[in-house]
């Protein structure tokens, strides 16, 4: 094993410009894995039996299957039938598809645990349904979410690599596009472990921050 | 799909890799499962050199990237001599990172139990060992099996990232297949079914096992 810094000052523009995708694949699926989470939490807690039920089954499958399958399923099975994805635009519809049936746990735990009581104070003191929502319900049901939607944002970043499966250059594309030329495996794959762990580290101590602060307020 | 006779003979070569992904699950799974409750204890224990081993290696393996994990156990460990086969490299891959998820989980188990079991041990006079394999632990198994079912699902899904490392299982099977024939909708479809039912049969076993070590422990809680 010989390590050459040569080799990883060749390698680490290109590198950093994987990084820089990686982090925009995250940004983008945690607002798409966000906005369908909660259209799968509101389908999921609907009064009619049926459309929870689908709800419920749906989320359920795509939970219970690998995401590099469904990956390849976006990007190979879909052009058969006409709809032609980019890599990229595949990616981030699959991660963000993904990791929205798990937000969508999220959003229902926040509200099923706001006390019934509330809800029945609110309608005592006559507020009508949107003021019970803005005003009582959502203030109490959003801070404890972040934590762990924070939580699910790094594992989607941690996800990414996946996505070089179906050819995104990531940084982890972009490490073995790298490898595959020159051989070597050893200096992209270690500064992708170190890049991951960096930013997955630095991560989590904000987000412990932000939970501490939340704790604070809520005493 | 316009030769169905065809779809039969490769549906079947596909199920094949059914028997790697069940191995890797099962390996991947014992191994995290060890890893997990060594470190989790660790965690709890009063040494600050256990606790600062512990914590680092779940920092690490939680923080890098299980498919860079995957990569590294494939392409760079034979630099250092150490040449896994593909299945194996899966195995440690998706075990040490599996392990590093399902240690938070028994520390938190082993802190969610009562503290007045914890006294109730010391006032019985028994070492710290007794007090933890007789009295927390049996308790704490419970608590931890739910989160369990969980991580062995992730652990399953990670599988299919081994395809990319060779292993032949079913995704790896899959993609063969579509490469060789062009042909993508049944081949992913079917497994996703098997997926999908692999991760449903290890969800009721859990329910099983929660049930089962649940038994006594569930009736008294309030």
């Amino acid at each position: 094993m010989n390590w050459s810094w040569d080799y990883v000052s060749e390698i680490t523009p290109s590198l950093l410009q994987g990084l820089l995708v990686t982090v925009q694949i995250t940004l983008i699926s945690s607002v798409v894995a966000m906005a369908v989470g909660l259209f799968f939490a509101i389908a999921k807690m609907s009064a009619n039996r049926w459309i929870s039920r689908i709800a419920v089954m749906v989320t359920e499958a795509i939970r219970r299957t690998p995401l590099l399958v469904q990956l390849y399923f976006l990007f190979y099975v879909l052009p058969d039938i006409g709809i032609v994805l980019s890599p990229l635009v595949a990616g981030i519809v699959g991660l963000g598809l993904h990791y929205a049936t798990y937000v969508s746990e999220v959003y229902r735990a926040g509200l099923i645990n706001v006390p019934k009581g509330q809800w029945e104070a609110a309608r005592a003191c006559n507020l009508t349904g949107r003021q019970t929502w803005t005003q009582i319900i959502l203030p109490q049901a959003i801070p404890p979410m972040i934590p762990p939607l924070g939580n699910y944002v790094i594992a989607m970043f941690k996800e990414t690599p996946i996505l070089s499966a179906i050819t995104v250059l990531d940084i982890m594309g972009e490490a073995l596009a790298q490898a595959n030329f020159s051989y070597r495996y050893l200096e992209p794959i270690t500064l992708v472990a170190t890049g991951f762990l960096f930013v997955s580290l630095c991560s989590a101590a904000v987000i412990r921050l932000l939970e501490n602060q939340l704790n604070l307020r809520a005493a | 799909m316009e030769n169905f006779e065809a779809s039969v003979g490769y549906g079947w070569y596909i199920l094949t890799g059914a028997w790697a992904t069940v191995q890797l699950t099962v390996f991947s799974c014992a191994v995290a499962l060890v890893i997990a409750m060594v470190t989790g204890v660790a965690m709890t224990r009063n040494s600050h050199l256990l606790r600062l081993v512990a914590r680092f290696y779940v920092e690490f393996f939680r923080g890098t990237s299980v498919f860079v994990q995957l990569f590294a156990a494939y392409f760079v460990l034979p630099l250092i001599g150490i040449t896994l086969s593909p299945i194996q490299a899966g195995v440690l891959a998706l075990g040490l990172n599996g392990g590093a998820y399902g240690s938070e989980v028994v520390r938190a188990a082993i802190n969610a139990v009562g503290r007045d079991q914890r006294e109730a041990t010391i006032a019985l006079n028994l070492t710290g060992w007794q007090a933890l394999w007789w009295v927390i632990l049996p308790q704490a198994v419970v608590l931890m099996l739910p989160s369990f079912g969980n991580l062995a699902i992730e652990i399953m899904k990670g599988t299919a990232v081994a395809s990319l490392i060779t292993v032949s299982e079913l995704t790896f099977q899959a993609q063969t297949v579509r490469s060789q024939t062009g042909d993508t909708a049944i081949p992913f479809l079917l497994i996703m079914v098997t997926y999908l039912a692999m991760a449903s049969l290890m969800m009721s076993f859990v329910r099983w096992l929660e049930k089962r070590f649940g038994r006594g422990i569930t009736s008294e809680s309030t």
